[in-house]
């Protein structure tokens, strides 16, 4: 209750100080308007259709983005991660290519497949398919040698053992893999919106600026931030959800 | 599994154990470059170039001038940046999770702000400083602080309370508590901010000059995009790819120095 207090606090106290910002002449309002403009605006864009369709337009390729690359790297990751020669043969290629920041490649994405929504996909994939990737093969690798000794000698099948050997073991891993790589995925389709230029929150985000619509970016700069706090809370609620029987959430849960 | 190699290090073996290492090291990646040298020699593709053309335009594209005019500059704003997400971050981080009231009001806060994609940062940092040094500068931090902020202020306040109340009544030096408790203790937390920032700020610099510049990286591979110097374009994507990798490789020498304790520690905890 006291956290609850204090946090909203915080939050009014900013709202406060910004409006009180432009209000005393620290700034000119066409730089920094005024939070109540910027409130009022927002008000009014969440009941126009148009600003929902764009944020629908972000998130389908955000959506589409995480689908694929967390597909691709929970197949690749299981069989890397399971297989000790792979593990060792492409662990020099993924330790060059995870760091090659990804907007790099907007650019090549732009000359493939223009400005539309796939060349934003390229980048969105390519960001959150290694935050996936390198849990997963973590997470297959941890697989405990005496459990695993065990399910052999007890002539568990293959299948068997990717269920209740191997999935058990890598689903921490890979819960938090998800969440990383939606962040990530949410960063980029964002950002890809607004160098690319399809459509979406991110464009017009890129609109507003060329057109000098202050309180239109600063409105649009909240939609995002709420847009990531809403993806982490959401990922974080399944990651528990999922993990429910985990050891890591049930002493959470013991030491409240 | 280095233990278990040294335990069966026999003399004869080293050489065959190194050599075994370097083929597992570089075996793919030549591997793949020779099957894309040999299929580029067949590809009519015209977005995608051979190794050797992409080598040719790499030499003559970023050694030379481009190098002193658009990479360093870049290099210098980026490390600039981080640097300042370091300071800023660790003292307000050491302070907010020393201070709990102080901690409980900003959290909803900080939560909030790092959620905001960072680069939606740029236009209003445009907006605010105009287009200029400072602005990218001002925009790596404003994206790179907060992992480091956020992991500080967990890691000040995971302190362990016994060791606080110890040096309490040794009554040591609040300045000697801080750098002596305090930031030693949460100095894995600090790394693992820093290694996100570092992700981060890369990106910054790459889109903060795809935006708003006429020099740096990101404007030159935006500008060879646009005029179709393929071959060009990709020496660009090849050179930030090799200052990641660079800086991937750099934190991790830096982050074994400075957390040679924490690393030792959890062998012995582990053995």
């Amino acid at each position: 209750m006291r956290k609850i207090l204090l946090g909203a606090a915080g939050l009014l106290g900013f709202l406060v100080v910004w409006q009180l910002i432009p209000t005393l002449g620290l700034a000119d309002p066409h730089d920094l308007p005024y939070a109540t403009d910027v409130f009022g605006w927002l008000f009014q864009e969440v009941r126009d259709l148009a600003f929902w369709r764009r944020l629908r337009l972000t998130m389908t390729s955000w959506a589409i983005g995480l689908t694929l690359a967390t597909l691709a790297a929970l197949a690749l990751g299981t069989v890397v991660g399971m297989v000790p020669f792979l593990r060792r043969a492409t662990h020099t290629t993924v330790e060059f290519l995870r760091p090659v920041p990804s907007v790099a490649l907007i650019p090549l994405a732009v000359l493939m497949f223009g400005l539309q929504m796939r060349a934003a996909l390229v980048i969105i994939v390519y960001a959150a398919f290694w935050q996936v990737f390198v849990q997963v093969i973590y997470g297959v690798a941890d697989v405990d040698t005496v459990a695993r000794d065990t399910a052999r000698s007890f002539g568990l099948t293959r299948a068997e053992r990717l269920r209740y050997l191997v999935l058990p073991t890598a689903l921490p891993y890979l819960m938090t893999g998800l969440r990383l790589g939606a962040a990530v995925a949410l960063i980029l389709a964002v950002t890809a919106e607004m160098v690319i230029g399809n459509p979406g929150i991110g464009r017009m985000i890129e609109l507003s600026r060329s057109s000098g619509d202050a309180v239109g970016l600063y409105g649009l700069v909240v939609v995002t931030g709420v847009l990531g706090l809403l993806v982490n809370v959401v990922f974080r609620f399944v990651e528990r959800r999922s993990l429910a029987w985990h050891q890591s959430v049930l002493a959470d849960e013991a030491a409240r | 599994m280095t233990a278990l190699g040294a335990g069966r290090a026999r003399p004869r073996d080293l050489g065959v154990r190194v050599a075994e290492n370097v083929l597992f090291a570089v075996g793919l990646p030549v591997l793949a470059v020779g099957l894309w040298a040999v299929w580029s020699t067949r590809s009519t593709n015209r977005f995608l170039v051979g190794p050797r053309a992409l080598l040719d335009a790499f030499r003559q594209t970023w050694i030379g001038p481009a190098f002193v005019d658009d990479v360093l500059p870049s290099l210098y704003r980026l490390l600039i940046g981080l640097f300042a997400s370091v300071l800023l971050g660790v003292a307000a981080g050491v302070v907010i999770g020393r201070l709990r009231p102080l901690r409980e009001i900003l959290e909803p806060l900080l939560e909030f702000f790092r959620a905001i994609p960072p680069p939606v940062l740029i236009p209003v940092a445009m907006l605010l400083l105009g287009i200029t040094d400072t602005m990218k500068v001002v925009v790596i931090v404003s994206g790179a602080i907060w992992p480091i902020l956020l992991n500080t202020i967990e890691g000040v306040r995971a302190t362990d309370s016994v060791m606080m109340e110890t040096a309490h009544s040794f009554r040591i030096s609040r300045w000697d508590r801080l750098w002596l408790l305090i930031l030693p203790a949460a100095s894995p937390r600090i790394m693992t901010g820093v290694r996100q920032a570092l992700s981060v700020a890369l990106i910054l610099m790459v889109i903060s000059e795809m935006f708003a510049s006429s020099a740096g990286l990101g404007y030159r591979i935006a500008y060879f995009q646009r005029n179709y110097l393929i071959a060009e374009m990709w020496s660009g994507i090849l050179l930030l790819g090799l200052i990641g990798v660079f800086l991937a490789v750099a934190f991790g020498v830096v982050e074994r120095r400075v957390l040679r304790w924490y690393h030792g520690m959890k062998e012995v905890n582990r053995g």
